[in-house]
């Protein structure tokens, strides 16, 4: 297993990551979710040893990084956030690269990547360079996989990538986790969470919460009611200056509002929405999801343009 | 809203055999959300570049703030707004700097850019802070600058490729307001991305599918004919 205990680490003026202790287990499918500048790629970074943390001390099943780090290279897939293989290179060329870099053949490994493999084969003679977002993401894959890994380490692998291809990836994780390899992944869409065995929620360097994640959900322990109107934008801005408001924000198709009150605040709300002159009003009960859960969490941390 | 600011009829773009967009029809009225979303590859950008006056045409027309994009790209460029996450301010000018470079840009008097650089950094909270590097601000705080930037001139439109990649939730939310706020203010906002749940904040929204556009409704009307519960399930059921 993992063990990441107390680990911070800073850059000139900028604590990259405070403090952070997180255990992850054998096979386990674990995600690191927050925005840019939580840490994330930081905190990756000293657990596959090209950082050394400043304080604390990472061990990956007994190993450590900082004094073993040729040991544990090898025991490591790393797929950046950034693409970084060979662009004048093949598919194939830079396959074979890394499976030689590491001392093993593409032959030798190849039922780990097959499933994955398979799909971009065919165009295994195109330099990297000239591939798709998809394409590349799978090849990145495959090469961080080749040498068999015990732990996967991927930073941000699909941002900015779209809705179908984000869907393909995490099917190809899944699949990756039945073969009982432990996967490090982080990612800025809160939606992928529901997808990891477990996850942790940073924010400007710290961990703010570590758990399943329908258990995290679970910890948003206010009623929450879904509203919307015809005019949205205005009904968000009434709320706001409704007296017995909590929170509202702006959530897909409704707006996500608790009250300060308890009981059943339903007709207060259409009430006082209807003496505003809204139309179309409508308040329901919502299940939170993890975004609400991460928003209440973060409290008032965004409102300083640090 | 029922005046056309963006009129694009049997618009095609052709790179040699390849059709990138292959018989675009739609239009966008003043003050509406379009949100313009597709696959990786699927021709957003080069439709988004064209309607910003940067590529022109193969076949079809394009009309946008008045006028047409392949003969007067100039007069488009001075009435649209952009900004993407790749592209948007000057890392080594401060906050002010960057306002006072991009009203120069537009030409805007000294006065006006110091009455709406002001007012648009008091509405941040930012204006405090208006000395201090861009390179030290938060990436949320600078694409809401950005986006603050991109209107200073007060467009009839403007494109946002992708605005809030990367940001915390509660500055994303923070980012839609900004976009309600302009939209209430009668500037048309035509914005990707790949948040799903985002789409349902778009007064209409296109999805774009190998070049054509496959859907255009507004989410509502999306998800009631494509039988989906989400955004996400109806960009699912057209681009798998």
């Amino acid at each position: 297993m993992i063990k990441i205990q107390q680990v911070s680490k800073s850059f000139e003026k900028v604590q990259a990551v405070r403090n952070v202790s997180l255990d992850i287990e054998d096979g386990e499918l674990f995600g690191v979710i927050g925005p840019d500048g939580a840490g994330k790629t930081t905190l990756f970074r000293m657990v596959n040893s090209l950082l050394v943390p400043d304080e604390g001390h990472i061990s990956l099943w007994g190993i450590d990084p900082v004094k073993n780090y040729r040991h544990v290279r090898t025991m490591i897939g790393y797929m950046p956030g950034k693409f970084s293989l060979y662009y004048d290179l093949t598919i194939e060329e830079n396959l074979k690269f890394f499976a030689t870099v590491f001392g093993t053949t593409v032959e030798e490994n190849y039922h780990l990547i097959e499933g994955i493999y398979k799909q971009i084969e065919p165009f295994k003679d195109r330099p990297a360079g000239k591939l798709s977002g998809g394409m590349k993401q799978k090849l990145a894959l495959s090469c961080a996989l080749i040498h068999k890994p015990k732990l996967l380490v991927l930073d941000e692998p699909t941002t900015g990538v779209d809705a179908v291809s984000r869907k393909e990836f995490w099917e190809m994780l899944q699949e990756l986790r039945r073969k009982h390899i432990t996967i490090l992944v982080s990612t800025p869409y809160m939606d992928e969470a529901e997808m990891c065995d477990r996850v942790a929620l940073m924010q400007k360097g710290e961990v703010l919460a570590c758990d399943k994640p329908e258990v995290l959900t679970s910890q948003f322990n206010r009623p929450l009611l879904g509203i919307k109107t015809a005019d949205i934008y205005r009904c968000l801005l009434d709320l706001r200056h409704y007296p017995q408001t909590e929170s509202v924000f702006p959530f897909g198709e409704y707006l996500h509002y608790t009250d300060q009150r308890t009981g059943d605040v339903k007709p207060h709300i259409e009430a006082f929405l209807k003496e505003k002159g809204h139309q179309a009003i409508q308040v329901i009960d919502v299940e939170p999801d993890i975004e609400d859960r991460f928003m209440q969490l973060m409290g008032n941390n965004s409102v300083n343009p640090d | 809203m029922n005046q056309p600011v963006i009129e694009v009829k049997n618009l095609v773009k052709r790179f040699g055999h390849f059709t990138a967009n292959d018989h675009l029809t739609f239009s966008v009225e003043k003050g509406e959300i379009f949100g313009f979303l597709g696959a990786n590859g699927a021709g957003k950008t080069t439709a988004m570049r064209i309607l910003c006056g940067l590529s022109s045409p193969t076949e079809g027309e394009a009309m946008v703030a008045g006028f047409n994009v392949k003969e007067q790209p100039e007069e488009v460029k001075r009435r649209i707004g952009y900004m993407s996450q790749k592209f948007s301010l000057f890392e080594d000018l401060t906050i002010w700097e960057n306002m006072r470079f991009y009203s120069a840009i537009y030409g805007l008097s000294a006065k006006v850019f110091k009455e709406r650089a002001t007012r648009l950094l008091r509405d941040l909270t930012l204006y405090e802070e208006r000395n201090r590097l861009v390179s030290t601000i938060s990436l949320g705080w600078k694409q809401k600058l950005a986006f603050s930037v991109a209107i200073l001139h007060e467009p009839s439109i403007v494109f946002l490729d992708e605005p809030t990649g990367g940001v915390d939730p509660i500055t994303r939310r923070q980012f839609w307001e900004m976009i309600y706020e302009a939209s209430s203010r009668g500037i048309t906002v035509f914005v990707t991305t790949h948040y799903m749940d985002e789409a349902e904040y778009c007064h209409r929204v296109s999805i774009m599918v190998d070049g054509r556009i496959d859907a255009l409704d507004t989410p509502g009307g999306l998800k009631k004919q494509f039988n989906a519960a989400n955004m996400n399930d109806v960009f699912l059921a057209l681009t798998r």
